[in-house]
């Protein structure tokens, strides 16, 4: 219930963050809305000895319109995402899947660039920005790169981010397919998604079929090749891996993939 | 370290552990034991209260996180007259609490859903108060006193 | 007009909305200043023995001022030994918790036998002390293998108790021969499990105390202060008048806060220990595995009758995990034996049921204690019946539920019921649901073969409240020469808004506005002696004491009145409506209360009542509407609508308050909620992330329709509502799935129907119904 001792440090600028979390190395954690962290230290499955908050600087906190792009701050909400009117126009599938992340006290707090760092496999956003091949901009002591959201996500819990890396910017081109649809697929709504779908124009992404998001190539060469929903759908779960657990076994996750894709094609095509 | 917080319109000064909670520093520091602890992995929504007019799990959030910003708690919520807020007079007159455990952290969570939504349905209410569990009552009055309340703020 | 039957908003309300509740962690009493914090050190392992507990380190810590395991312990009596005449350990009336080779120690001594076991307490000057000190306690277990299976626990090859030499402290009832079920021309058998569940009160655990002057005083979230009382005297030798108990606000109990278990006794043991005051407050991942679990049966039920659709015999044979200490010895299986037959006139039934200890979480009363499981299983076995010969299930129940003319009745599980309607229960939700229409609305999602089907699901049910009535409850009540009243009560809400209903109790008989009454409970001090608040007893049993001593005291006042007034009491009246004495006829000659008891003198007027009574019958229909997506399994319940027939209602507002809450706690056990082990003992379900409460979200509004069939045995006409709802529910919802279904061929799913489950019974079927189809 209580987390571990430790120093709480908080940063006037992204440099200053980074400066922090570096100097303090393996222990040394970024904290924006702190949602996927805190719960951790509170049960003491993550025991940093420093954290670093950066949830306060507004040079992170944005959703800008940058012609052929949209321009995301990593420190924007999922409140501010699910109520941008520029996301609801230009990139809907972010502002709604946004809006379905947690509950509203957690959407007033937790962060896009928070989420996509934690990279929980069951976490929504992770997909939405494999669907959207987002370019994920970080920053460190070295200088800033680009990690494109297919290389982004490692493994269980791991990103390509160094520990002193922070992600500043989320980077989306508008997309130039239309059709857009999101399920998912829970107990309960607040509950982690058992499986999800993304989808935007012929690009698929799972939510919990694997350690990481993954893209559905299976059902996106079918699609390319002219397949039906139904018959793309078939292919869901080629190349994953899902877990099995008290809320279902691989095989039901499997099957789940399949009819989730299904419905979300099938949204797609009618958002079109 | 030092945290100031505006708790219900008073500020609060004190020196804390880094690690302290903003709901132990309600709690515990400006002495406000209305909003309850319920849970441990930012459940139950029982220790709900605005930050910056917004509602929040104040069990995961850092007292630190809310330094130099303003909090309302259940105890700030009539206005300084005593007149209770239309959320607070309709939970009691539809009944929308037993135990009474949950409901300072419901009643916050049905304010920021009413600012937010002025005139929900009865479904966005349900999903609007998803993050807030209680036992007691099945959420049936509940949901009237907030659809209640929105009413009454139409009216008015 | 009086205020008995109307919806009165609660008198609770205005501090709860405005400064909250005062619950035990909110108590800032003087005693309690400088209060040092406890927290446990529990087992993490399920079953193992303890070769070695090192303190040093945690003793260092900062903050800490005890560190105390079993090696403390020097300074309690030994337990008392059993009574002459004690039924024996494993006999249905076997006293509750079962002593002997069963006793359940207060610190575990050289073994655990469940994962949350406390071993050891630290004492912190602060609470985040706590939690790192705990940390450094350092415990060494062997492990033993772990019982978790019911069937491995019968079996007995790892013995949780070796002094008993078995697993099984209970075992009642003739084993099946079948014979009863000869003449049948139907019988359906099947083995069925009423999950282990969690009753997550919003508020968990909690207890302070303080040591001082050799008086203990004990603050504990419980429904019973004054048996807590008695809990304690006994734990500490302790003559009762040396303790005083409270209970402050209980933020919700379910049954599972029923006097006070072994943490609260070791939590007042460090005060006395230490000579600090303390306080617990548990954690919900503590809550989960520390508090107790209820239900957790698996069933075997099988119900014979002929084709036209009369029951004949039913059996329902029990296994009762009881966790790793037999709390509750057979009583939870003997309530569910009692209420076996449900509603129905069955003419053979047959009861049998064994008790098993594993190493989980001790099971104990969760809302229904025993009467819900009883419920479940009929219903289900009606439904089985149903199907097997091709009736509608309401047409099954409408035949065989116990017509009007038959009350008292007596039952073939031992009960005798008293008062009721079932057949008009059962007509009114069918009628008011529309029942035939939606069943044409079923018809036609399946013949479009739509994904979304339709279920309907039916309970009938009749359950047992205050069965411990010839224990009685007591009121006192003090008209003050200020005109003011006070009521001490017996009873311990907890959420059920006695103080609004015995106020209006006091001004229904007497007259005295309820803003001029005030109802005390929960303190020993002021309330000595008293039962307190569960199976559903309050209000026929406290309600009815609070209004005797009404009428007690109206009758001293008439008397004290007719010597005011000079006048002889026969020509006295007592105006209820403006709360005043005068002459019959005579309005001029009308007295207040304050001037009647400033009469009666200093003390004012004053009556105490101990009332007992008997058992009374709630019952009720439930019909459950779930659509369930044939694609992934999900149901979701769209309509529940209800009778829940619990006799005269006092209070609207707070009957429907009580079954809005018990039709949520049993649409979620249909549904949603499971307490989890795997195979080692580990809680698997061990946070409300993965213990799923259900939330507004999963929840429709209710439709509750009114019938009151008045209880005969006290003068309220009140039966108890605090449960009935949630034991109609939880079959109605698990009906409505199966129903959903049955066109596939599905007889049952067991709870929780989540969409894992549901699918795996409709690829089940759909794989057997295309093996048939291609052969």
């Amino acid at each position: 219930m209580i987390p571990a001792p430790f120093t709480y440090k908080r940063a006037s600028s992204v440099d200053e963050a980074i400066d922090l979390v570096a100097r303090d190395g393996e222990d040394a954690k970024f904290l924006a809305g702190g949602h996927s962290l805190l719960p951790l230290m509170k049960l003491r499955l993550a025991v940093p000895e420093t954290l670093v908050d950066i949830g306060r600087l507004s040079e992170l906190s944005y959703i800008r319109d940058e012609g052929d792009q949209i321009a995301v701050g990593a420190a924007t909400t999922h409140g501010e995402l699910a109520a941008s009117s520029l996301l609801g126009r230009d990139l809907p599938l972010l502002a709604h899947a946004a809006s379905k992340v947690g509950d509203p006290q957690v959407r007033h707090c937790g962060t896009i660039g928070g989420s996509l760092a934690h990279a929980d496999p069951a976490a929504d956003l992770p997909a939405v920005a494999l669907a959207l091949d987002a370019t994920l901009v970080a920053r460190g002591p070295a200088g800033s790169r680009d990690i494109p959201a297919a290389d982004f996500f490692r493994g269980l819990f791991e990103t390509a981010l160094d520990p002193s890396e922070l992600l500043t910017e989320i980077r989306i081109s508008k997309p130039s397919a239309p059709g857009w649809a999101f399920q998912k697929f829970s107990k309960r709504a607040i509950d982690w998604a058992i499986v999800g779908v993304a989808v935007q124009g012929g690009q698929v992404a799972l939510v919990n079929m694997d350690q990481t998001p993954v893209r559905a190539v299976g059902v996106e060469s079918a699609l390319a090749a002219g397949a039906s929903p139904a018959e793309a759908a078939a292919h869901a779960a080629e190349g994953t891996s899902p877990s099995e657990d008290l809320n279902g076994t691989r095989s039901y996750r499997e099957h789940l993939a399949r009819v989730l894709v299904r419905r979300a094609l099938e949204d797609a095509q009618a958002h079109a | 370290m030092k945290v100031t917080v505006t708790v219900n319109g008073s500020q609060i000064d004190a020196e804390v552990p880094d690690r302290t909670l903003l709901v132990h520093f309600l709690r515990d520091v400006a002495g406000l034991t209305a909003t309850n602890i319920g849970c441990d992995t930012s459940s139950c929504g029982a220790c709900t209260v605005l930050l910056d007019g917004r509602s929040v799990k104040s069990c995961t959030l850092l007292a630190a996180q809310a330094d130099g910003r303003s909090v309302v708690t259940l105890e700030g919520l009539a206005n300084g007259t005593g007149e209770l807020h239309a959320v607070q007079r309709a939970f009691r007159a539809e009944h929308g609490l037993q135990c009474g455990f949950c409901t300072p952290g419901m009643v916050m969570a049905a304010v920021s859903l009413l600012q937010e939504n002025p005139d929900p349905s009865e479904a966005q209410v349900r999903t609007g108060l998803e993050g807030n569990l209680c036992r007691c009552t099945g959420y049936h009055n509940i949901v009237r006193a907030v659809l209640a309340a929105a009413g009454e703020r139409e009216a008015r | 007009m009086s205020i008995l039957g109307t919806r009165v908003v609660r008198t609770e309300d205005p501090l709860l909305l405005t400064v909250g509740g005062t619950y035990v962690d909110d108590l800032r009493v003087p005693e309690l200043t400088g209060a040092a914090r406890v927290t446990f050190v529990r087992s993490p392992v399920a079953h193992a023995l303890i070769t070695g507990i090192d303190v040093t380190a945690a003793r260092e810590a900062p903050g800490v001022v005890a560190v105390l395991t079993v090696a403390d312990i020097d300074d309690l009596p030994p337990p008392p030994p059993a009574p002459e005449g004690e039924p024996p350990p494993g006999s249905e009336a076997a006293p509750l918790p079962m002593g002997g080779p069963w006793a359940e120690p207060l610190l575990a001594v050289d073994r655990v036998r469940f994962v949350g076991e406390p071993v050891a307490l630290v004492l912190t000057d602060d609470t985040y002390q706590g939690e790192d000190a705990a940390e450094l306690v350092s415990v060494d277990y062997e492990p033993l293998p772990a019982v978790i299976d019911l069937d491995d626990a019968v079996a007995g090859e790892t013995l949780l108790f070796p002094a008993a030499g078995t697993n099984v402290p209970v075992n009642v009832g003739a084993p099946a021969d079948g014979s009863g079920f000869d003449g049948c021309d139907v019988v359906v058998e099947r083995t069925i499990v009423n999950q282990r569940l969690a009753p997550v009160s919003m508020e968990g655990r909690a207890t302070a105390a303080s040591w001082a002057d050799g008086k203990l005083t004990v603050w504990v979230s419980t429904q019973n202060a004054q048996i807590s009382r008695f809990i304690f005297a006994g734990a500490f030798g302790l003559d009762p008048a040396a303790i005083r108990v409270v209970a402050p606000d209980v933020g919700g109990a379910f049954g599972a806060k029923i006097g006070a278990d072994r943490d609260a006794i070791l939590v007042a043991w460090a005060a006395k220990h230490t000579g600090r005051a303390v306080r617990w407050v548990e954690t919900r991942s503590e809550n989960l595995v520390g508090m107790t679990h209820g239900r957790a049966q698996r069933q075997h039920i099988t119900i014979g009758g002929s084709r036209d659709g009369r029951i004949i015999a039913y059996r329902n044979e029990v296994i009762q995990d009881t966790g790793a200490y037999p709390r509750m010895s057979g009583f939870l299986p003997f309530l569910t034996g009692l209420m076996a037959s449900g509603p129905y006139d069955i003419g053979h039934v047959e009861t049998a049921n064994r008790v098993v200890v594993t190493n989980t979480t001790p099971i104990s009363a969760y809302r229904g204690a025993g009467r819900p499981e009883a419920t479940a299983a009929v219903e289900r076995a009606v439904d089985l019946f149903a199907a097997e010969i091709g009736m509608d299930p309401a047409e099954v129940r409408r035949i065989n539920l116990v017509p009007p003319d038959k009350f008292p009745y007596s039952s073939g599980g031992g009960a005798v019921y008293d008062t009721g309607e079932y057949v008009k229960a059962l007509d009114q939700v069918v009628t008011a649901a529309g029942y035939q229409e939606l069943r044409a609305e079923q018809a036609r999602r399946r013949e479009r073969g739509d994904t979304l089907q339709l279920g309907l699901g039916l309970a009938s049910y009749v359950e047992i409240t205050a069965a411990d009535a010839a224990g009685g409850e007591t009121a006192r009540i003090v008209v003050h020469d200020d005109g003011t009243a006070t009521v001490y009560t017996g009873s311990s809400a907890h959420g059920q808004g006695h103080h609004t209903a015995w106020a209006m109790l006091v001004q229904g008989e007497l007259g005295i506005p309820m803003d001029k009454v005030t109802v005390l409970h929960g303190d020993t001090d002021l309330v000595p002696l008293g039962t307190g608040t569960y199976a559903s007893r309050s209000l026929q049993l406290g309600g009815t004491a609070v209004h005797l001593a009404a009428v007690d005291v109206r009758e001293q006042a008439r008397a004290v009145a007719a010597d005011l007034l000079e006048a002889s009491e026969p020509d006295l009246e007592l105006d209820t409506e403006h709360g005043v004495w005068q002459v019959r006829g005579d309005p001029a000659s009308s007295r207040s209360w304050a001037e009647v008891a400033a009469h009666a003198g200093p003390d004012g007027l004053t009556a105490d009542v101990n009332y007992t009574s008997q058992p009374t019958f709630p019952f009720g229909t439930h019909l459950a509407v779930v659509e369930v997506d044939t694609e992934t399994g999900k149901v979701a319940l769209i309509r529940h609508v209800t009778v829940d027939d619990a006799g005269t209602v006092l209070n609207p507002l707070l009957a429907e308050g009580q079954r809005h809450g018990g039709i949520a706690q049993g649409a979620a056990q249909a549904l949603l909620e499971e307490m989890v082990y795997d195979a080692d003992g580990n809680p698997v379900t061990g946070t409300l992330v993965d213990y799923a409460i259900v939330t507004a979200a999963e929840l429709p509004s209710f439709e509750l329709l009114l019938s009151e069939t008045p209880a005969t045995s006290n003068p309220l006409g009140a039966k108890g509502i605090g449960e009935a709802g949630t034991i109609g529910a939880t079959p109605a919802v698990q009906n409505a799935v199966v129903d959903a279904l049955s066109h596939l061929g599905i007889r049952h799913v067991d709870m929780p129907a989540t969409p894992a489950r549901v699918w795996a019974a409709i690829s089940e079927a759909t794989a057997s119904t295309a093996t048939r189809e291609g052969q």
